[in-house]
Protein backbone atom coordinates (compact mmCIF):
# COMPACT_ATOMS: atom_id res chain seq x y z
CA UNK A 1 0.00 0.00 0.00
CA UNK A 2 2.70 2.43 0.98
CA UNK A 3 4.82 3.10 -2.07
CA UNK A 4 7.87 5.23 -1.40
CA UNK A 5 8.34 5.96 -5.09
CA UNK A 6 5.02 7.82 -5.34
CA UNK A 7 6.06 10.06 -2.48
CA UNK A 8 9.69 10.71 -3.37
CA UNK A 9 9.80 10.82 -7.17
CA UNK A 10 8.08 14.22 -7.50
CA UNK A 11 10.58 15.76 -5.08
CA UNK A 12 13.48 15.10 -7.45
CA UNK A 13 13.19 13.13 -10.67
CA UNK A 14 9.73 14.30 -11.77
CA UNK A 15 9.69 17.63 -9.96
CA UNK A 16 6.50 19.53 -10.85
CA UNK A 17 8.24 22.88 -11.35
CA UNK A 18 11.51 22.08 -13.07
CA UNK A 19 10.49 18.98 -15.08
CA UNK A 20 6.73 19.08 -15.58
CA UNK A 21 6.60 22.91 -15.94
CA UNK A 22 3.56 23.27 -13.68
CA UNK A 23 2.73 26.02 -11.23
CA UNK A 24 5.40 28.49 -12.27
CA UNK A 25 3.26 31.58 -11.67
CA UNK A 26 3.14 31.43 -7.92
CA UNK A 27 6.58 29.86 -7.73
CA UNK A 28 7.97 33.23 -8.73
CA UNK A 29 5.59 35.75 -7.25
CA UNK A 30 5.91 34.77 -3.60
CA UNK A 31 9.62 34.05 -3.44
CA UNK A 32 11.16 37.47 -2.80
CA UNK A 33 11.16 36.46 0.90
CA UNK A 34 11.83 32.99 2.33
CA UNK A 35 8.97 33.22 4.82
CA UNK A 36 6.21 33.83 2.26
CA UNK A 37 7.70 31.12 0.03
CA UNK A 38 7.53 28.54 2.82
CA UNK A 39 3.97 29.52 3.79
CA UNK A 40 2.72 29.18 0.22
CA UNK A 41 4.65 25.91 -0.14
CA UNK A 42 2.89 24.49 2.93
CA UNK A 43 -0.51 25.72 1.72
CA UNK A 44 0.02 24.02 -1.64
CA UNK A 45 1.03 20.73 0.05
CA UNK A 46 -2.22 20.81 2.06
CA UNK A 47 -4.40 21.71 -0.92
CA UNK A 48 -2.88 19.16 -3.32
CA UNK A 49 -2.93 16.32 -0.80
CA UNK A 50 -6.49 16.90 0.41
CA UNK A 51 -8.00 17.59 -3.01
CA UNK A 52 -6.32 14.45 -4.32
CA UNK A 53 -7.97 12.44 -1.53
CA UNK A 54 -11.41 14.00 -2.05
CA UNK A 55 -11.41 13.56 -5.82
CA UNK A 56 -10.02 10.05 -5.52
CA UNK A 57 -12.86 9.11 -3.12
CA UNK A 58 -15.56 10.30 -5.52
CA UNK A 59 -13.73 9.47 -8.75
CA UNK A 60 -16.18 6.73 -9.77
CA UNK A 61 -19.20 9.03 -9.46
CA UNK A 62 -17.91 12.04 -11.43
CA UNK A 63 -19.33 12.31 -14.95
CA UNK A 64 -16.34 12.98 -17.18
CA UNK A 65 -18.03 15.88 -18.97
CA UNK A 66 -18.29 18.13 -15.91
CA UNK A 67 -15.20 16.89 -14.10
CA UNK A 68 -13.18 20.09 -14.53
CA UNK A 69 -15.88 22.15 -12.84
CA UNK A 70 -16.19 19.64 -9.99
CA UNK A 71 -12.43 19.62 -9.53
CA UNK A 72 -12.30 23.42 -9.53
CA UNK A 73 -15.04 23.55 -6.88
CA UNK A 74 -13.20 21.14 -4.60
CA UNK A 75 -9.92 23.05 -5.03
CA UNK A 76 -11.57 26.44 -4.48
CA UNK A 77 -13.26 25.25 -1.26
CA UNK A 78 -9.95 23.98 0.13
CA UNK A 79 -8.18 27.21 -0.82
CA UNK A 80 -10.90 29.22 0.93
CA UNK A 81 -10.23 27.18 4.09
CA UNK A 82 -6.49 27.87 3.85
CA UNK A 83 -7.11 31.56 3.21
CA UNK A 84 -9.50 31.92 6.16
CA UNK A 85 -7.02 30.08 8.38
CA UNK A 86 -4.17 32.42 7.37
CA UNK A 87 -6.38 35.47 7.90
CA UNK A 88 -7.27 34.26 11.38
CA UNK A 89 -3.83 33.21 12.61
CA UNK A 90 -1.31 35.13 10.49
CA UNK A 91 -3.07 38.28 9.34
CA UNK A 92 0.11 40.24 8.55
CA UNK A 93 1.40 37.41 6.38
CA UNK A 94 -1.88 37.01 4.52
CA UNK A 95 -1.82 40.76 3.75
CA UNK A 96 1.68 40.40 2.29
CA UNK A 97 0.63 37.45 0.15
CA UNK A 98 -2.41 39.43 -1.07
CA UNK A 99 -3.98 37.68 -4.06
CA UNK A 100 -1.46 34.88 -4.28
CA UNK A 101 -3.19 32.59 -1.78
CA UNK A 102 -6.31 32.75 -3.96
CA UNK A 103 -4.24 32.00 -7.00
CA UNK A 104 -3.43 28.52 -5.64
CA UNK A 105 -6.79 27.65 -7.25
CA UNK A 106 -5.36 28.16 -10.71
CA UNK A 107 -2.01 26.62 -9.80
CA UNK A 108 -1.66 24.02 -12.53
CA UNK A 109 -0.02 21.53 -10.14
CA UNK A 110 -3.26 20.97 -8.28
CA UNK A 111 -5.45 20.43 -11.34
CA UNK A 112 -2.67 18.54 -13.08
CA UNK A 113 -2.32 15.99 -10.25
CA UNK A 114 -6.10 15.57 -9.98
CA UNK A 115 -6.36 14.84 -13.69
CA UNK A 116 -3.26 12.71 -13.98
CA UNK A 117 -3.32 10.75 -10.73
CA UNK A 118 -6.34 11.09 -8.43
CA UNK A 119 -8.90 10.33 -11.15
CA UNK A 120 -7.35 6.89 -11.64
CA UNK A 121 -6.02 5.84 -8.23
CA UNK A 122 -7.36 4.95 -4.75
CA UNK A 123 -7.18 7.52 -1.90
CA UNK A 124 -4.00 6.43 -0.09
CA UNK A 125 -1.61 6.53 -3.09
CA UNK A 126 -3.36 9.76 -4.18
CA UNK A 127 -2.62 11.31 -0.81
CA UNK A 128 1.06 10.32 -1.07
CA UNK A 129 1.24 11.63 -4.63
CA UNK A 130 -0.26 14.93 -3.47
CA UNK A 131 2.17 15.27 -0.57
CA UNK A 132 5.10 14.36 -2.82
CA UNK A 133 4.25 16.87 -5.51
CA UNK A 134 3.53 19.51 -2.91
CA UNK A 135 6.92 18.84 -1.33
CA UNK A 136 8.71 19.04 -4.68
CA UNK A 137 7.04 22.37 -5.29
CA UNK A 138 7.73 23.69 -1.79
CA UNK A 139 11.39 22.68 -2.10
CA UNK A 140 11.91 24.74 -5.27
CA UNK A 141 10.03 27.65 -3.67
CA UNK A 142 12.25 27.51 -0.59
CA UNK A 143 15.45 27.39 -2.66
CA UNK A 144 14.41 30.29 -4.91
CA UNK A 145 13.13 32.22 -1.88
CA UNK A 146 16.30 31.86 0.15
CA UNK A 147 18.57 32.75 -2.79
CA UNK A 148 16.52 35.85 -3.63
CA UNK A 149 16.32 37.03 -0.03
CA UNK A 150 20.00 36.36 0.61
CA UNK A 151 21.26 38.12 -2.53
CA UNK A 152 18.56 40.80 -2.66
CA UNK A 153 18.30 41.92 0.97
CA UNK A 154 21.22 40.20 2.69
CA UNK A 155 18.95 38.41 5.15
CA UNK A 156 17.26 35.03 5.67
CA UNK A 157 13.81 34.59 7.28
CA UNK A 158 14.01 38.28 8.17
CA UNK A 159 17.33 37.96 10.06
CA UNK A 160 20.44 39.71 8.75
CA UNK A 161 23.00 37.19 7.48
CA UNK A 162 25.53 39.30 5.60
CA UNK A 163 27.60 41.02 8.33
CA UNK A 164 27.79 44.83 8.60
CA UNK A 165 31.60 45.09 8.03
CA UNK A 166 31.11 43.58 4.57
CA UNK A 167 28.78 46.45 3.65
CA UNK A 168 31.30 48.90 5.03
CA UNK A 169 33.92 47.29 2.79
CA UNK A 170 31.85 48.10 -0.28
CA UNK A 171 29.49 45.12 -0.66
CA UNK A 172 25.95 46.04 -1.63
CA UNK A 173 22.71 44.08 -2.10
CA UNK A 174 21.64 43.20 -5.61
CA UNK A 175 18.35 45.05 -5.98
CA UNK A 176 17.49 43.13 -9.14
CA UNK A 177 16.95 39.94 -7.10
CA UNK A 178 13.96 41.42 -5.27
CA UNK A 179 12.34 42.44 -8.55
CA UNK A 180 10.70 40.21 -11.14
CA UNK A 181 13.69 39.64 -13.46
CA UNK A 182 15.76 38.21 -10.59
CA UNK A 183 13.13 35.52 -10.02
CA UNK A 184 13.14 34.46 -13.66
CA UNK A 185 16.91 34.30 -13.85
CA UNK A 186 17.35 32.37 -10.57
CA UNK A 187 14.72 29.82 -11.60
CA UNK A 188 16.36 29.45 -15.01
CA UNK A 189 19.69 28.67 -13.36
CA UNK A 190 18.10 26.18 -10.94
CA UNK A 191 16.43 24.41 -13.88
CA UNK A 192 19.74 24.30 -15.71
CA UNK A 193 21.56 22.83 -12.69
CA UNK A 194 18.83 20.28 -11.96
CA UNK A 195 18.55 19.11 -15.57
CA UNK A 196 22.30 18.82 -15.95
CA UNK A 197 22.37 16.71 -12.78
CA UNK A 198 19.45 14.40 -13.66
CA UNK A 199 20.22 14.32 -17.39
CA UNK A 200 16.62 15.23 -18.31
CA UNK A 201 16.36 16.58 -21.87
CA UNK A 202 13.58 18.47 -23.57
CA UNK A 203 12.99 18.19 -27.29
CA UNK B 1 -6.77 60.62 -17.63
CA UNK B 2 -6.98 58.24 -14.72
CA UNK B 3 -8.22 55.51 -17.07
CA UNK B 4 -5.41 56.12 -19.59
CA UNK B 5 -2.95 55.88 -16.72
CA UNK B 6 -4.33 52.53 -15.57
CA UNK B 7 -4.23 51.31 -19.16
CA UNK B 8 -0.61 52.31 -19.80
CA UNK B 9 0.47 50.98 -16.42
CA UNK B 10 -1.06 47.55 -16.83
CA UNK B 11 0.29 47.13 -20.37
CA UNK B 12 3.87 48.26 -19.75
CA UNK B 13 5.09 49.04 -16.24
CA UNK B 14 2.97 46.50 -14.34
CA UNK B 15 2.72 43.89 -17.06
CA UNK B 16 0.72 40.95 -15.77
CA UNK B 17 3.35 38.39 -16.76
CA UNK B 18 6.59 40.28 -16.44
CA UNK B 19 5.87 41.97 -13.12
CA UNK B 20 3.27 39.72 -11.45
CA UNK B 21 4.11 36.34 -13.03
CA UNK B 22 0.48 35.54 -13.85
CA UNK B 23 -0.40 33.21 -16.71
CA UNK B 24 3.09 31.72 -16.87
CA UNK B 25 2.03 28.12 -17.56
CA UNK B 26 0.35 28.76 -20.90
CA UNK B 27 2.93 31.45 -21.64
CA UNK B 28 5.72 28.88 -21.43
CA UNK B 29 3.86 26.00 -23.03
CA UNK B 30 2.28 27.77 -26.00
CA UNK B 31 4.88 30.31 -27.07
CA UNK B 32 6.61 28.01 -29.53
CA UNK B 33 4.85 29.31 -32.63
CA UNK B 34 3.88 32.91 -33.42
CA UNK B 35 0.51 31.96 -34.96
CA UNK B 36 -0.71 29.95 -31.95
CA UNK B 37 0.46 32.61 -29.53
CA UNK B 38 -1.48 35.28 -31.44
CA UNK B 39 -4.62 33.12 -31.21
CA UNK B 40 -4.20 32.47 -27.52
CA UNK B 41 -3.34 36.11 -26.82
CA UNK B 42 -6.51 37.31 -28.55
CA UNK B 43 -8.59 34.78 -26.63
CA UNK B 44 -7.15 36.02 -23.34
CA UNK B 45 -7.86 39.68 -24.21
CA UNK B 46 -11.39 38.69 -25.14
CA UNK B 47 -12.15 36.71 -21.98
CA UNK B 48 -10.48 39.25 -19.68
CA UNK B 49 -12.50 42.16 -21.13
CA UNK B 50 -15.74 40.24 -20.50
CA UNK B 51 -15.10 38.54 -17.15
CA UNK B 52 -13.62 41.53 -15.33
CA UNK B 53 -16.75 43.75 -15.50
CA UNK B 54 -19.01 40.76 -14.71
CA UNK B 55 -16.93 39.86 -11.66
CA UNK B 56 -16.94 43.52 -10.62
CA UNK B 57 -20.75 43.61 -10.69
CA UNK B 58 -20.98 40.37 -8.70
CA UNK B 59 -18.52 41.63 -6.12
CA UNK B 60 -20.27 45.00 -5.81
CA UNK B 61 -23.84 43.70 -5.52
CA UNK B 62 -23.41 40.27 -3.94
CA UNK B 63 -20.13 39.56 -2.24
CA UNK B 64 -18.45 42.51 -0.53
CA UNK B 65 -19.35 43.59 2.97
CA UNK B 66 -22.69 45.42 2.92
CA UNK B 67 -23.26 44.56 -0.74
CA UNK B 68 -26.63 42.98 -0.06
CA UNK B 69 -28.07 46.23 1.36
CA UNK B 70 -30.26 46.58 -1.76
CA UNK B 71 -32.31 43.59 -0.56
CA UNK B 72 -33.36 45.46 2.56
CA UNK B 73 -31.76 46.91 5.69
CA UNK B 74 -31.63 43.48 7.36
CA UNK B 75 -29.11 42.28 4.82
CA UNK B 76 -26.71 45.20 5.26
CA UNK B 77 -24.29 43.50 7.72
CA UNK B 78 -23.93 40.36 5.56
CA UNK B 79 -20.37 39.81 4.34
CA UNK B 80 -19.97 37.10 1.73
CA UNK B 81 -16.47 38.06 0.62
CA UNK B 82 -15.08 34.68 1.72
CA UNK B 83 -17.03 33.19 -1.20
CA UNK B 84 -15.24 35.36 -3.74
CA UNK B 85 -12.68 32.74 -4.90
CA UNK B 86 -15.29 30.13 -5.68
CA UNK B 87 -17.64 32.67 -7.31
CA UNK B 88 -14.96 34.21 -9.49
CA UNK B 89 -13.64 30.87 -10.73
CA UNK B 90 -17.18 29.68 -11.47
CA UNK B 91 -17.91 32.89 -13.39
CA UNK B 92 -14.70 32.51 -15.35
CA UNK B 93 -15.40 28.86 -16.22
CA UNK B 94 -18.98 29.66 -17.22
CA UNK B 95 -17.97 32.76 -19.19
CA UNK B 96 -15.34 30.86 -21.12
CA UNK B 97 -17.98 28.27 -22.00
CA UNK B 98 -20.50 30.93 -23.11
CA UNK B 99 -17.91 32.86 -25.09
CA UNK B 100 -16.93 29.63 -26.81
CA UNK B 101 -20.53 28.87 -27.81
CA UNK B 102 -21.23 32.44 -28.92
CA UNK B 103 -18.10 32.64 -31.02
CA UNK B 104 -18.93 29.29 -32.60
CA UNK B 105 -22.42 30.53 -33.55
CA UNK B 106 -21.58 33.97 -34.86
CA UNK B 107 -18.12 33.81 -36.36
CA UNK B 108 -16.72 30.56 -37.65
CA UNK B 109 -13.46 32.25 -38.68
CA UNK B 110 -12.78 33.55 -35.20
CA UNK B 111 -13.84 30.19 -33.74
CA UNK B 112 -11.38 28.34 -35.93
CA UNK B 113 -8.65 30.78 -34.95
CA UNK B 114 -9.31 30.60 -31.18
CA UNK B 115 -11.16 27.28 -30.93
CA UNK B 116 -8.83 24.97 -29.09
CA UNK B 117 -7.32 27.67 -26.86
CA UNK B 118 -10.55 28.96 -25.36
CA UNK B 119 -11.13 26.11 -22.84
CA UNK B 120 -7.52 26.38 -21.64
CA UNK B 121 -8.14 29.93 -20.48
CA UNK B 122 -10.18 28.83 -17.45
CA UNK B 123 -7.02 27.75 -15.67
CA UNK B 124 -4.93 30.73 -16.81
CA UNK B 125 -3.97 32.47 -13.57
CA UNK B 126 -4.00 35.85 -15.30
CA UNK B 127 -7.82 35.84 -15.47
CA UNK B 128 -8.39 35.03 -11.80
CA UNK B 129 -5.48 37.26 -10.83
CA UNK B 130 -6.99 40.30 -12.54
CA UNK B 131 -10.32 39.66 -10.79
CA UNK B 132 -8.61 39.47 -7.39
CA UNK B 133 -6.40 42.53 -8.00
CA UNK B 134 -9.47 44.51 -9.07
CA UNK B 135 -11.14 43.77 -5.74
CA UNK B 136 -8.01 44.46 -3.72
CA UNK B 137 -7.36 47.82 -5.39
CA UNK B 138 -11.00 48.91 -5.11
CA UNK B 139 -11.40 49.93 -8.74
CA UNK B 140 -14.64 51.46 -10.05
CA UNK B 141 -16.51 49.70 -12.87
CA UNK B 142 -14.85 51.82 -15.59
CA UNK B 143 -11.40 51.39 -14.06
CA UNK B 144 -11.88 47.65 -13.71
CA UNK B 145 -12.96 47.31 -17.34
CA UNK B 146 -9.94 49.24 -18.59
CA UNK B 147 -7.69 47.26 -16.24
CA UNK B 148 -9.02 43.93 -17.55
CA UNK B 149 -8.70 44.89 -21.20
CA UNK B 150 -5.22 46.38 -20.98
CA UNK B 151 -3.89 43.53 -18.82
CA UNK B 152 -5.00 41.28 -21.64
CA UNK B 153 -3.17 43.45 -24.16
CA UNK B 154 -0.04 43.32 -22.00
CA UNK B 155 -0.23 39.53 -21.86
CA UNK B 156 -0.78 39.39 -25.64
CA UNK B 157 2.26 41.59 -26.23
CA UNK B 158 4.50 39.47 -24.01
CA UNK B 159 3.52 36.07 -25.44
CA UNK B 160 3.77 37.21 -29.07
CA UNK B 161 7.22 38.72 -28.57
CA UNK B 162 8.34 35.58 -26.72
CA UNK B 163 7.12 33.40 -29.60
CA UNK B 164 9.02 35.56 -32.09
CA UNK B 165 12.23 35.29 -30.04
CA UNK B 166 11.89 31.51 -29.65
CA UNK B 167 11.39 31.23 -33.39
CA UNK B 168 14.75 32.91 -33.91
CA UNK B 169 16.35 30.70 -31.24
CA UNK B 170 15.56 27.48 -33.09
CA UNK B 171 18.95 27.32 -34.75
CA UNK B 172 21.05 28.54 -31.84
CA UNK B 173 23.46 26.28 -30.04
CA UNK B 174 22.07 26.20 -26.50
CA UNK B 175 23.64 24.06 -23.71
CA UNK B 176 21.68 20.78 -23.49
CA UNK B 177 20.32 21.26 -19.96
CA UNK B 178 19.20 24.78 -20.77
CA UNK B 179 17.07 23.86 -23.82
CA UNK B 180 13.35 24.44 -23.61
CA UNK B 181 12.17 25.70 -20.25
CA UNK B 182 15.54 26.99 -19.01
CA UNK B 183 16.33 29.32 -21.86
CA UNK B 184 12.70 30.51 -22.03
CA UNK B 185 12.82 31.53 -18.37
CA UNK B 186 16.10 33.34 -18.89
CA UNK B 187 14.70 35.28 -21.87
CA UNK B 188 11.60 36.14 -19.88
CA UNK B 189 13.92 37.59 -17.26
CA UNK B 190 15.69 39.71 -19.86
CA UNK B 191 12.31 40.83 -21.25
CA UNK B 192 11.22 41.82 -17.75
CA UNK B 193 14.37 43.95 -17.44
CA UNK B 194 13.56 45.55 -20.81
CA UNK B 195 10.01 46.34 -19.68
CA UNK B 196 11.39 47.95 -16.51
CA UNK B 197 12.51 50.95 -18.54
CA UNK B 198 8.85 51.97 -18.65
CA UNK B 199 8.64 52.22 -14.87
CA UNK B 200 8.16 55.69 -13.53
CA UNK B 201 5.74 56.66 -16.29
CA UNK B 202 2.81 58.29 -14.55
CA UNK B 203 0.17 60.26 -16.41
CA UNK B 204 -1.85 60.78 -13.24
CA UNK B 205 -0.67 64.31 -12.56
Amino acid sequence: MFDKKILLDPVGATNPVTIQILGICSALAVTSRLKTAVVVGLSVIIVVALSNVVISLIRNYIPSKVRIIIEMTVIASLVILVDQFLKAYAYQLSKQLSVFVGLIITNCIVLGRLEAFAMANPPVPSFLDGVGNGLGYALILAVVGSLRELLGSGSLWGYRVIPEPLYAAGYSDNGLMVLAPGAFIILALIIWAQRTYTGYREE
Amino acid sequence: MDLVNIGIKSIFTENIILAYFLGMCSFLALSKKVSTSVGLGLAVVFVLSITTPVNWLLNEYLLREGALAWLGPGFAPVDLSFLSFITFIAVIAAMVQIVEMAVEKFSMTLYNALGIYLPLITVNCAILGVALFMVERRYTLAQATVFGFSSGIGWFLAIVSMAAIRHKLRYSNIPAGMRGLGITMLITGLMAIAFMIFSGIDLGN
